[in-house]
């Protein structure tokens, strides 16, 4: 947690991205202290990726300031990113596993190539990793080709927190899991954090994996961040786009362009 | 003007695409000589690229050969023993040899080097490398330009020796020329220029499939498509730039 007048762990400000005409970001502001969790919630197409990926790096904001412990992150240098990025672990929707990798040196990967671990010490902390998020041993030399998707989400999980990073970044986390398992990815996720010490950003429009991750919310919509507040706030949050996000309804402000 | 419009619009993407090929060959190019290297993946490429491109460079190699004598024979007869020997191993050391080994090997290696990459690409896998800190130029790129480059002239070097072999057998056995005469015909046809061209243009033909292959999986976009397409401008633009510098290094060395 950060003391009373310490920087956010992530702040960002008036965040813009368009993709030639179409305007994705517009606008973001966003602050996460360090040790909260936030879920970033909003329909397809409302910018949520973007938004994780121009705090990441993989993308670059057309203007605004992306700020990690304070220092301004947007025009960079590739070193001084990469000094930044090691600060992170970031488990994808798809899992993203090297498919021309064992499990174990999946897991092990930001050990072995940022941190220089020899690799039978990395094996030894990536099975130390799996068995945290409960992958059997057994599997650590496997394809990850080989491996259901729950168990590609908690090797891609295993992997994202292997280096103990200070911030972690989960996309759609339960996308395409079964209601039980996405259950289970998330207390696995929840417990990660919490024993980590870390900041999590989740972005999702799986409310109940919102619910059970966060300690606030905020949902984005048109590329502008329009409600953020605690989870505990969100069922009363006197905002008709939440309302009608959460409760699934088809009518109110929000307006998805259907073909029938 | 519409009309106007669309050529300038061509050109400029054109022109766009070259640029962004020269910028992502200049950091793949960057990466190759700043550490931290990866000796062990240097290795994996260069046994694929190497090791497992012999059989279809060294059958494309014999044939070859064994064409070049044959068709020579045609034009100059028994008389042309020596002729017969000089033939195919200027056309194998300085032509044939480097360009169909640079496009068998950009068949088969530079659409693969497409195909990984670009899958990679469309499943995230290359933003996972960023965000574990590890620079995907200096992952990716790097060890399949470093083991291109050195794996070509030797593959180069391999079809050049069965080139001839293909010449040899068919002109003694064939043809019934003496073995030994045909031999030192060949040994004397040798020149160091066009075996050292023929190298050089074997290293730059390397470059260029392991350019061609990793810039197009690196860029692939939409899926399943947009990786099949990247396999496909993959080997195409790789097979034309290989024989427009064919043409270049050639001029370079002999124009004098």
């Amino acid at each position: 947690m950060n003391a009373p007048g310490d920087a956010p762990k992530i702040s960002v400000r008036d965040l813009h991205k368009a993709f030639g005409s179409n305007a994705v970001l517009r606008g973001v502001d966003l602050d996460l202290p360090a040790g909260h969790s936030l879920a970033v919630i909003g329909g397809s197409g409302t910018g949520k990726s973007v938004l994780i990926k121009s705090i990441i790096g993989l993308l670059e904001p057309d203007s605004g300031s992306i700020q990690i412990d304070g220092e301004e992150t947007l025009g960079m240098s590739p070193g001084e990113r990469e000094r930044v990025t090691r600060k992170f672990g970031m488990l994808f929707q798809g899992a993203a596993l090297f498919d021309s990798l064992p499990v174990w040196e999946n897991v092990a990967f930001g050990l072995i190539q940022s941190q220089g671990m020899r690799r039978r010490e990395a094996r030894q902390a990536a099975l130390e990793a799996m068995n945290m998020v409960g992958l059997d041993s057994d599997i650590a030399d496997r394809s990850p080709a080989e491996l259901s998707g729950g168990m590609q989400k908690r090797a891609g999980l295993a992997r994202a927190i292997a280096t103990r990073p200070e911030i972690l970044f989960f996309d759609e986390p339960t996308t395409g899991l079964d209601p039980i398992m996405g259950s289970v990815i998330d207390s696995l996720i929840a417990k990660s954090v919490r024993e980590l010490g870390a900041t999590a950003l989740t972005i999702t429009h799986d409310m109940a994996s919102a619910r059970r991750i966060a300690d606030t919310i905020a949902m984005i919509y048109e590329g502008r961040i329009v409600w953020h507040g605690p989870v505990s706030e969100i069922d009363h949050s006197g905002n008709d786009m939440v309302d009608q996000f959460i409760n699934g309804r088809s009518i109110g402000p929000i307006q998805l362009q259907v073909a029938v | 003007m519409r009309f106007l419009a669309t050529i300038g619009r061509g050109t400029i993407s054109i022109f766009v695409t070259i640029g962004q090929i020269v910028v992502f060959a200049a950091i793949g190019l960057y990466h190759c000589v700043r550490p931290p290297f990866y000796p062990r993946l240097i290795l994996q490429q260069m046994i694929e690229i190497g090791y497992y491109s012999l059989p279809v460079v060294g059958l494309t190699a014999i044939f070859t050969g064994a064409v070049l004598a044959l068709q020579s024979f045609s034009g100059f007869g028994f008389a042309g023993e020596a002729t017969i020997a000089n033939v195919v191993v200027w056309g194998i050391t300085r032509e044939l040899g480097p360009v169909l080994a640079g496009l068998m090997v950009a068949g088969r290696v530079g659409a693969a080097m497409a195909a990984e990459i670009g899958t990679m690409r469309v499943t995230e896998q290359i933003d996972a490398l960023t965000t574990l800190s590890t620079n995907p130029y200096k992952y990716l790129v790097a060890p399949r330009l470093i083991a291109a480059i050195a794996m070509l002239p030797l593959l180069v070097l391999v079809a050049d020796v069965i080139g001839v072999l293909g010449g040899f057998l068919v002109s003694v056995y064939d043809f019934g020329f003496n073995p030994t005469t045909y031999l030192k015909s060949t040994w004397d046809s040798l020149d160091s220029t066009g075996f050292v061209s023929g190298l050089v243009k074997a290293a730059v033909f390397g470059f260029l499939v392991a350019l061609m292959g990793t810039y197009h999986g690196y860029h692939s976009k939409g899926g399943a498509q947009g990786v099949g397409q990247a396999t496909t401008n993959a080997v195409v633009s790789a097979s034309i730039l290989l024989l427009l510098f064919n043409f270049i290094i050639t001029a370079v060395f002999f124009a004098s």
